[in-house]
């Protein structure tokens, strides 16, 4: 009777008492992630006076929940929460799809075609780039920079660039696509305020867009160059020996079978935009707010507001929980190809 | 009009190839251009842009902006002057313990230098070998030491390393009992999932609340161990460990999710033939499953450490980088400075950091990553 305890019935099915141990050992992480949840859920119905005089655990019990929070967030500066999740929902869902589409096509291309840029053209375009850096410095008006800086790299496309042999693969592309994710926001925040703030566009949903998709345009190449990898190559050349276009045959034949890739990526991206602070506190400041500004402006001059804090950050949660619980079986499967080559 | 329509008709049967052979032979460069584009507009600009900031201090005069180039000023004060402080943090002798731990570090690179010497000069070892021995000093000197007390450089890389080790194990010790035919284990695999979600600025303020020892929910707990009185956002380790719990919360669903679908896809041919053979589960770990999960893992901690070193929006909640500096991450300290208008100085910290991660990732890369995907 003991023993059988200790025994497992087949090699795959854990024995009783490994299932009991597992079970408490999992338990108790589910209860460290969800005891969290529940106290920001309980918070966002407190009053005041129930938040600050020491801890309440259970509604009704320990104390009357209140709607005051939701009033306040949903009412009182509705027109903010409603502009700010507007603004939330269509900047993370067009910078994931935007970043998306570019992304696996720029994968697509890495994994199909050979890429032979030379080294030169490279070096003579950072030489341009530079130069158009220290000519706006120096006072020069930057289209004027530019202007000079695109016509020099034109010129020397068709002189200098010519003597170079050496050429760049794949590979080096793939690996400087991939490295700009390496990049800490921090150090290109302030040129990319400089630049939007040149093209008037700050505090608009296209700086945020253009940026998000940029930063996250390393993931997606990433991850789907290795589904695309996985993808045998066979279905393609039978379909272009038919006469089917590459444009074609890249939506028609490759998206279909790199779906859970493309929703596991699709996600990630987009939980990444939605929650993104930092960049979106330099880039705007009325109109294009995202929600976690929203948030932290409740950090206000009386402290931090925690029942105004909680009913937003559930607001925030909620779609994204409810995505992430609806795509669950695409998200291990699609990450996983990804992270197998890298 | 029937002429016409014919006539368009036959100069549309006849180009039709032809442009749609054009349109192929660019196909290649269509496919690729947006992303080349755009990775260009908004880094490799800003990043040049950057490194110019950096060596320049920039001032705010009615409303116009003078660029001033001052060199390499900014970083002789990051590196040499007043705010070496608060980068490197107070260096003191190690303690026996800290001058053990730099003879392992010395060892295990010049034995890593003397196996790359087989296949010539190792003069990149050897350059990597000195960094990490510079920064290995660092670190122990400032934490293995009396009187040291570590900078921003040394608190961001304690919070990468040591979180992403843990994160690491416990993603894996979950994943591997989830991974088992319990009864239920769906409802385990979402719920896990779900602190991924939510935004690191909320995370924060949520831990805020959770660790308050007098509201908090905890606060039996801090009473019965005596501990109501004492404020972990006022004691510098209190408020690193708040910050590392915070993040190992938020992140070790990412390891978990990905680990278990490594397992879940692993082949069982091998562990059957295994226990048909008599191996114990320890030995099933160690030398199938191990060696199964070995490549996917190597990716894995490669992006998290990537993304951990960026971290900033969870100590700035949480901590607001104190008491004093001592939470403060790199990116942090440069969002820090940069409030306070240096904007020369918060380029070159950003520029610290870049090299910093650029460097890990290169050795990683280099050293780790490969012998673990052959493995």
């Amino acid at each position: 009777m003991m023993r059988a305890f200790f025994r497992s019935s087949s090699p795959f099915r854990p024995s009783p008492f490994k299932m009991l141990v597992s079970y408490f050992i999992l338990g108790a992480w589910a209860l460290l992630i969800l005891f969290p949840l529940y106290w920001l859920f309980i918070t966002a119905f407190k009053l005041p006076a129930a938040v600050n005089n020491g801890p309440f655990y259970i509604p009704f019990v320990d104390f009357q929940p209140s709607l005051h929070a939701w009033e306040y967030v949903l009412v009182e500066i509705g027109v903010d929460t409603r502009r700010m999740f507007i603004n939330t929902v269509v900047v993370a869902l067009s910078s994931a799809t935007l970043a998306l589409i570019i992304g696996s096509s720029a994968a697509y291309a890495l994994t199909r075609f050979q890429f032979r840029p030379k080294l030169g053209t490279v070096f003579v375009f950072l030489a341009c780039v530079a130069l158009a850096v220290v000519l706006s410095v120096l006072r020069v008006p930057w289209q004027l920079a530019v202007a000079v800086a695109i016509a020099l790299f034109i010129v020397s496309l068709f002189t200098i660039t010519r003597r170079f042999t050496r050429t760049l693969n794949n590979n080096d592309i793939a690996f400087w696509l991939i490295s700009q994710r390496i990049m800490p926001p921090v150090a290109v925040v302030i040129p990319i305020y400089i630049v939007f703030q040149q093209l008037r566009l700050l505090d608009t949903w296209a700086a945020l867009i253009i940026t998000y998709v940029a930063t996250n345009l390393p993931i997606v190449v990433w991850l789907m160059r290795d589904y695309f990898m996985s993808i045998p190559y066979e279905l393609e050349e039978s379909a272009q020996i038919d006469g089917a276009s590459r444009f074609r045959i890249f939506a028609q034949i490759v998206l279909p079978l790199a779906k859970p890739g493309l929703v596991a990526t699709f996600l990630f991206v987009l939980v990444f935009c939605w929650n993104e602070y930092l960049l979106s506190l330099f880039l705007t400041n009325a109109n294009a707010q995202t929600m976690p500004q929203a948030v932290v402006a409740q950090n206000a001059t009386r402290g931090p507001q925690w029942w105004y804090m909680s009913v937003l950050v559930l607001i925030m949660i909620v779609p994204v929980i409810g995505m992430a619980i609806a795509l669950e079986r695409y998200i291990a499967r699609g990450l996983l190809v990804g992270a197998i080559k890298g | 009009m029937a002429t016409v329509t014919s006539r368009v008709a036959l100069s549309s049967a006849r180009s039709a190839p032809i442009r749609r052979s054009r349109l192929e032979r660019a196909a290649p460069a269509l496919f690729i251009l947006p992303a080349v584009l755009v990775v260009l507009f908004i880094s490799i600009f800003p990043l040049l842009m950057s490194l110019f900031l950096s060596l320049s201090r920039v001032r705010f005069a009615g409303g116009a902006v003078r660029f001033e180039f001052v060199g390499l000023n900014n970083y002789r004060k990051l590196l040499l002057g007043s705010e070496q402080k608060v980068l490197f943090g107070v260096l003191d002798m190690p303690s026996p313990l800290g001058w053990v731990l730099l003879a392992l570090v010395a060892f295990g690179l010049a034995w890593w230098i003397v196996k790359g010497a087989r296949r010539g000069f190792p003069i990149g070892r050897i350059f990597a070998s000195a960094i990490l021995a510079g920064l290995a000093w660092l670190v122990v000197s400032t934490l293995f030491s009396e009187k040291g007390r570590p900078g921003t450089l040394v608190v961001t890389m304690l919070y990468v390393f040591v979180g992403i080790a843990l994160q690491y194990l416990i993603g894996l010790g979950l994943a591997l009992l989830c991974a088992q035919q319990l009864p239920g284990r769906t409802f385990f695999r979402v719920v896990f999932l779900l602190p991924m979600m939510i935004t690191p600025v909320g995370v924060g303020y949520l831990f805020r609340m959770l660790a308050d020892t007098n509201k908090g929910p905890l606060m039996p707990l801090w009473v019965a161990l005596g501990l109501q009185d004492f404020s972990w956002a006022n004691n510098a380790w209190g408020a690193r460990i708040a910050v590392m719990i915070g993040d190992l919360w938020q992140w070790t669903p990412f390891m978990f999710i990905v680990l278990l679908a490594a397992l879940e896809g692993q082949d069982v041919e091998p562990i059957e033939a295994a226990i048909v053979d008599g191996a114990n589960s320890w030995q099933i770990f160690r030398h199938i499953t191990l060696p199964a999960i070995l490549p996917v893992s190597a990716t894995l901690i490669l992006i998290r450490m990537i993304e951990a070193f960026k971290i900033i929006d969870l100590p700035n909640i949480l901590t607001n980088g104190g008491p004093g500096t001592a939470t403060e991450t790199l990116t942090l300290y440069a969002y820090r400075i940069w409030r306070a208008l240096d904007i020369g100085g918060s380029a070159a910290i950003a520029y610290i950091l870049l090299f910093l991660v650029t460097f890990f990732a290169m050795v990683y890369v280099r050293a780790l990553r490969a012998r673990l995907v052959n493995a």
